[in-house]
């Protein structure tokens, strides 16, 4: 004896948000159903463990019908087959959409490509999060990737008008997207400690500001590649840092700054004589390494490599001679500032450009 | 040439992708009416098509219109091969033949394919513009309205209901033809669908030309079956109840307004809105044909084929039918005595309508099937379902009844064998409705419109010129008269007991009532009511031809006898004394027969409380049986006063007054009326009565009571919050929400071989209590929730396989309403405030109408658009709303969420839509599918294939409401869903039927906005109507 065929269809389709969850999440019908009760819903409803078996394997049939529309959001909204209410529709999105921070960090940056999709089993024992999952999440990536590559207009606003996303999760989108293009370094073990908060937020600035939009902004591609005169022009920046004058000159401005009696925050700084005196004892090093970064990126290569080189060259150093994050923010300030006002130095525009990114990814970047 | 059909192709979208090189398509359409086709260009390389083709006009007899759909086929060119097919789209014109309905069909429609499903839509346009055919003579019947639902529509009201039609038409099935050895599955299905379109259309022609030669104007509770006979052909065919309409918005004011100042889109209804001015005018306008040429058609039975004349369900078949002769002699008569002892599929009725009700009629037969030989000339058929329909009119006779309501017919077939069964209930009507003769119509239509649905004292005076006779039915109160036995109290056709009513304590009424129909919305109900099955399982051993059949026919009687213990039992249990809605289905299988009986059990305050059961031992000595019978005993005790506790059954307490009931002893076990003389006599032979005075008696020890009370205590209690009914209304909940979800759920379960009756009974049961319990699962997020109109359908689609498929409605109510003083008087005070409403409608429509001429309110526009009808109200109302919408549709658009093109469309097997009024009626849907499989693993299995396709076909039947206008389907119903497989070949296919009525609805809080502006002149129009 056993049921052969079991099927509930309704006139507005039926879904459960939970299983929808766990689904997503990549469970089993069976998982599902423990997970289910475990989760009491058969005390609060009178049911067995049988009807519970029913509704979640026609639950799971339902998004597997639906599944095909979610890969096209737009669809979902003019297709006849599901009567789904507009706000289900949204959810039925913004979840199918949503993704597990510890498995984009996996593959954030990384080619979109089978290859890193074969690796996916090792990222699903890594993460403990399902193959399944990370397989939709994997697709999802490159479903976006793929259409908003050939977008021409504003990356956050193409991934939203196309893909129906919450304005987060489509920043979020970008981010993967901006990451994925430029295939930035991201799972060394130095840059484990940062979350992928906190790579979409540089992901952010650099769309914002370096990228061919921030300058023009109805370009193909114009949100996913950097602009390269940009990085053309901070290879200018060198000086700063090649002519003894200029750099000792610079040296002198910031510890000038940030020793102004006025300052109260300086005050404070300059009580805590130790790190006032590492700073200064540093800021060639310092002041190397941001300007190296800079005059490199015009390699692909060392794109790649441009967060690993702050934390290398800028995070750790200051880390390690415990700075908290206000005496970042100073320095950073009075040292952005300062070269403005050097007798030599010419390039004002791309100084600004360059350090108001470095400023902020590197405050952000700045944590345990 | 009456008709010109004209169609234009606009576009494509979503469109599958046909060649694989360039993942694109080059898409054309055919366009196909009768033999005429048209194709559009090929729009190449994509999968979004703008066509935008021109007109194609088709000039045709409006006959064909009827009859034939417009077939629309997209297809994939192809330089250097055939062009492949996409798929098709049927649609059915029908709806835009009747003035009233629909007047254009546009929208995105589904295009189908029968292997393939759903492959993208398309946007196409049909109009139909009609030309007057005065030919007497003609074969069309345009213009009839065909209504699903079975109660008066509610934006009509009944002028006269004229009676029974039916009809049947059979033909080949395509499908068992020889070419079908040839043709691909996709041919061979497509035939299929077609040959049913146009058999659906042909059948729905004749009905209508029966309808015209009664007088009427309409058809309501309209249900078509089709039977698949298999080798032995393909039969449609279709009852109803032939009635007069009339739309309720129609006054005189009308004839002030002309209509030239209405928009285009009303230009179809207007011309009808000036002859309804004076009453039923269409009556006296439709063509009178020559009655004999067409009457001889259905009733020449001449070749008495039956091969089991002797085997149709019984004795009284005997006694009648017997000799064949009588009974084509009766025929011969038949239009007369159709009206002396009309059917009527209708289960709810004007107020005043449904005098008195004798108790369910039911009539079954066993037939073998033979190759239909000659298409044109369906005699068999129709022959075996005269013999029944005589069968069930001689038992309404017999319970002193002359009308049977709440009528339906069905049949099931396994191989060749095939039982027919029909069942109604008996009952008397009030002849206000119906005429003999169609002379004196003016006359009475002249006051008709006046007694339907007024209260006041015109009333009586109408009623009393024209029926004094039966001036004994004006005294009885409404809620109770119907319960009022009709048959002779001294020649009760079988035992009962009865007392005087409860309400009136005037007439007498039975301790039980079961029936077929719905509750009457006056009825005096005590508490709430719910859904009661009884389920039987049957083994049979397999068998051929000839003794297959006696097989059948000799368990059919225990089976309907059991399945009534089982009803009697279980509503006994409940505390409750009357069905309504009962459906008794019986299906026959290989190697054994399905019983299921549905209906919902209610606490009539008319009739007698119900007695409780006693259990009886056979051997009382002994005493550990004492006690297991006391435990049990106890048990049901205890169920019985949690479930008076459940359904708020607290009925006033009486004096118990019994009244000689002529037959002293016995207990009255079932108000079912058996078509078996034998079976009649078991029940008074089975009927020991040990035990109190008005407990009803099991015998543990009996197996079968074993078997009965097990069934009993196992019938699981709906969860909290939760009640269920098969009827259209539930009795005790009046405060719905506007939160409806009609659903659909099939499960197909396989048996192990060699299951004993019991074994089988219990695994049945157990089928349809888990499922119930699904769907209560399913459903909880809408608690407190009443799942209305459950309607269960058995199959045994092969040997041990049990397929059982629901369609209902859940509606979600409010809890905090008040429900004190009486449910039945809140019930009756809502019913009453929705007359009211309806005639302040009115009201306020002839006053907007009239004061608009020289006293323009402050919407001058859409005032001076009231035409008079309600759809021209709905204009009005369209134009008044903020929404700059201004097309003919912008009631739906208004209904569809903002940021989604697809519009909503409801869709409930109810006559109506909670918390909202019908303004229109678009036309019947009426659609057929197949879908068929090679690759079932692939599409996720039976279930899978299922899934998807019940989908499919909520989605065409939403597109195509959509198309014409619609924002929801009334009254639908999955008639038939046929699923075979073949995992083995990996291989599925499914039939499915459906049907509905489309409608457009308008919420009633919109409704209220632009009622208040006359509130006050209404209540001057009403005291002026009083004081004429």
């Amino acid at each position: 004896m056993s049921v052969e065929l079991d099927v509930f269809v309704g006139n507005t389709t039926i879904m459960d948000k939970e299983v929808y969850q766990l689904w997503l999440n990549g469970y089993t019908v069976n998982d599902a159903v423990k997970v289910r009760i475990e989760g009491g819903v058969m005390e609060e409803c009178e049911a067995s463990a049988e009807v519970l078996l029913s509704d979640t394997m026609d639950q799971y049939r339902t998004f597997q019908m639906c599944e095909r529309l979610l890969h096209h959001p737009a669809k979902l909204a003019n297709q006849l087959l599901f009567q789904i209410p507009p706000d289900r529709q949204a959810m039925l999105i913004e979840r199918y959409y949503a993704f597990d921070d510890s498995f984009v960090r996996e593959v954030l940056g990384k080619k979109l490509s089978k290859g890193t999709k074969k690796d996916l089993d090792d990222v699903s024992t890594k993460t403990g999060i399902t193959l399944k999952s990370c397989r939709r999440q994997f697709d999802n990536f490159k479903r976006v990737f793929k259409v908003v590559e050939e977008l021409k207009g504003p990356l956050v606003e193409n991934i939203r008008q196309h893909f129906l996303l919450p304005d987060q999760l489509a920043r979020d989108y970008a981010a993967i997207v901006f990451f994925a293009n430029n295939r930035f370094e991201t799972g060394k073990k130095k840059l484990q400690y940062l979350t992928f908060q906190d790579f979409a937020f540089c992901a952010g600035q650099l769309i914002n500001n370096w990228t061919l939009g921030a300058v023009d902004n109805m370009m193909e591609d114009m949100d996913v590649d950097l602009d390269k005169e940009f990085l053309q022009d901070l290879k200018d920046l060198k000086i700063l840092i090649t002519d003894k004058d200029l750099l000792d000159q610079h040296k002198s401005r910031v510890n000038n700054e940030t020793s102004h009696p006025l300052s109260l925050v300086c005050n404070a700084l300059r009580g805590k004589t130790n790190v006032f005196n590492e700073m200064e004892a540093n800021f060639k090093n310092l002041s190397r390494g941001l300007v190296n970064i800079a005059a490199k990126l015009i390699n692909a290569k060392d794109v790649r490599d441009f967060f690993i080189d702050l934390v290398e060259k800028f995070i750790e150093p200051c880390r390690s001679d415990k700075w908290t994050s206000i005496d970042m923010n100073l320095y950073l300030t009075h040292y952005t500032n300062s070269a403005h006002i050097l007798d030599t130095f010419k390039h004002h525009a791309v100084w600004t450009r360059y350090m108001g990114v470095i400023k902020s990814c590197i405050l952000r970047m700045y944590h345990d | 040439m009456p008709g010109k059909l004209k169609a234009k192709i606009v576009a494509g979208r979503h469109l599958p992708v046909m060649d694989r090189a360039s993942d694109l398509t080059d898409a054309f359409v055919e366009v196909k009416f009768g033999n005429t086709t048209f194709k559009t260009d090929v729009y190449p390389k994509s999968l979004n098509p703008q066509w935008n083709s021109e007109w194609f006009k088709f000039e045709v007899d409006d006959e064909d219109l009827q009859d034939e759909p417009l077939q629309i086929t997209v297809l994939d060119h192809d330089t250097y091969s055939a062009n492949d097919a996409i798929g098709k789209v049927y649609i059915d014109i029908d709806p835009l033949l009747c003035s009233e309905a629909a007047t254009v069909i546009s929208g995105w429609l589904p295009i189908y394919d029968t292997i393939h499903g759903i492959r993208g839509e398309i946007n196409v346009l049909v109009k139909v513009d009609l030309f007057n055919d005065l030919n007497r003579f003609r074969q069309s019947s345009c213009g009839v309205k065909f209504f699903c639902t079975t109660s008066i529509p509610r934006c009509y009201r009944a002028v006269m209901v004229h009676g029974f039609v039916e009809e049947l038409v059979v033909n080949e099935d395509p499908e068992y033809q020889w070419i079908d050895r040839i043709r691909t599955p996709r041919a061979s299905n497509e035939a299929r669908q077609r040959l049913i379109f146009l058999m659906s259309g042909e059948l729905q022609r004749k009905i209508g030309l029966k309808v015209l030669e009664m007088g009427g104007n309409a058809v309501v509770g309209y249900l078509q079956c089709f039977d698949l006979e298999g080798e032995s052909g393909l039969v449609v065919r279709a009852i109803g109840t032939a009635c007069t309409l009339e739309k309720i918005s129609t006054f005189p004011a009308t004839a002030t307004h002309p209509n030239n100042s209405s928009p285009s889109k009303d230009m179809k209804d207007s011309p009808q809105a000036a002859p309804s001015t004076l009453g039923c005018r269409s009556t006296h306008s439709s063509p009178v044909h020559s009655a004999s040429s067409r009457l001889s058609q259905g009733f020449s039975v001449s070749v008495p084929t039956l091969l089991f004349a002797g085997m149709g369900s019984g004795g009284s078949a005997g006694k009648e039918a017997g000799p064949l002769k009588a009974l084509l002699r009766q025929q011969t008569q038949s239009a007369l005595e159709q009206r002396e002892y009309p059917f009527f599929t209708l289960t709810a009725f004007p107020p005043g309508f449904l005098l008195h009700v004798g108790g369910v009629v039911s009539a079954r037969s066993v037939k073998l099937l033979d190759r239909i030989h000659n298409p044109d000339e369906p005699e068999t058929r129709d022959a075996w379902w005269e013999e029944i329909r005589q069968e069930i009119k001689s038992h309404a006779k017999a319970l002193g009844c002359h009308a049977v309501v709440g009528y339906s017919e069905s049949t099931s077939i396994c191989e060749e064998v095939c039982i027919l069964s029909a069942s109604g209930t008996a009952a008397v009507l009030s002849s206000r409705f119906m005429q003999d003769g169609p002379l004196d119509t003016e006359h009475r239509l002249s006051r008709q419109p006046l007694c339907v649905f007024s209260t006041g004292s015109e009333r009586v005076e109408g009623d009393m010129g024209s029926s004094a006779s039966l001036g004994f039915e004006e005294v009885v109160s409404p809620g109770c008269g119907f319960c009022h036995i009709p048959y002779d109290e001294l020649n009760i056709p079988f035992p009962a007991q009865l007392t005087y009513c409860y309400c009136c304590r005037r007439y007498k009424v039975p301790d039980v009532l079961f029936t077929t129909i719905d509750l009457p919305t006056e009825a005096n109900v005590t508490g709430k009511g719910c859904l009661i099955q009884a389920r039987l399982c049957r083994t049979k051993k397999k068998a051929q031809g000839e003794g297959n059949a006696t097989a059948i026919s000799s368990l059919l009687p225990f089976l309907e006898y059991e399945l009534h213990t089982q009803l009697m039992n279980k509503l006994k249990l409940r505390g409750m004394n009357a069905l309504f809605g009962l459906r008794i289905q019986i299906s026959v299988g290989e190697t054994m027969l399905l019983g299921l009986a549905s209906a919902t059990g209610v606490y009539l305050t008319a009739l007698p409380s119900p007695g409780g059961i006693q259990i009886a031992g056979k051997t009382p000595s002994d005493i550990t049986y004492e006690q297991h019978i006391s435990t049990m005993q106890k048990k049901i005790n205890d169920t019985i006063d949690k479930n008076k506790e459940l359904y708020e059954i607290n009925p006033p307490e009486v004096v118990e007054e019994i009244i000689g009931s002529p037959i002293p002893e016995p207990r009255q076990r079932s108000r079912l009326f058996r078509s078996h003389s034998e079976s009649s006599d078991e029940v008074s032979e089975l009927d020991l009565s040990h035990g109190k005075k008005d407990a009803f008696v099991l015998e543990i020890d009996d197996t079968d009571a074993v078997e009965d009370i097990h069934a009993l205590l196992t019938d699981s209690p709906t969860p909290a919050g939760f009640y269920s009914c098969n009827t259209e209304i539930m009795p005790g909940i009046q405060n719905w929400t506007s939160a409806i979800q009609m659903f659909t759920s099939v499960r197909v379960f396989r048996l192990n071989a060699n299951l004993t009756n019991q074994g089988l009974n219990k695994i049945f049961s157990d089928l349809c209590e888990n499922l119930l319990k699904s769907l209560y699962f399913k459903l909880r997020s809408m608690v407190p929730c009443c799942l209305c109109h459950l309607n269960f359908t058995v199959a045994i689609p092969e040997d041990e396989l049990i397929q059982v498929a629901v369609t209902a409605v859940a509606m979600s109510f409010d809890k905090e309403q008040p429900l004190e003083n009486g449910k039945q008087s809140g019930e009756k005070t809502l019913i009453k405030a929705i007359t009211e409403n309806d005639e302040q409608l009115q009201f306020n429509l002839e006053l907007n109408a009239e004061t608009s001429s020289h006293n323009p309110l402050s919407s001058p526009k859409g005032l001076s658009e009231v035409g008079s009808h309600l759809s021209a109200r709905a204009s009005s109302l369209e134009k008044a709303s903020p929404l700059p919408e201004g097309r003919s549709r912008s009631l739906r658009s208004n209904r569809s969420y903002s940021g989604s093109s697809v519009a909503v469309v409801k869709m409930t097997p109810l006559s109506f839509i909670p918390g909202a009024k019908i303004i229109k009626y678009l036309g019947i849907i009426n659609m057929f599918f197949i879908r068929e499989t090679s690759s079932l693993r692939e599409e996720g299995g039976v279930s899978g294939f299922l899934h998807t396709f019940i989908a499919e076909v909520f989605a065409m039947v939403r597109a195509h409401v959509a198309a014409l206008g619609g924002n929801a389907v009334v009254s639908y119903s999955m008639k038939e869903c046929v699923f075979m497989e073949n995992p083995n070949k990996n291989q599925a296919q499914c039939l499915i039927n459906v049907s509905g009525d489309a409608v457009i609805f308008v919420r009633e809080s919109e409704l209220e906005s632009t009622s208040v502006q006359t509130q006050s002149a209404t209540t001057h129009t009403s005291n002026g109507g009083e004081g004429t």
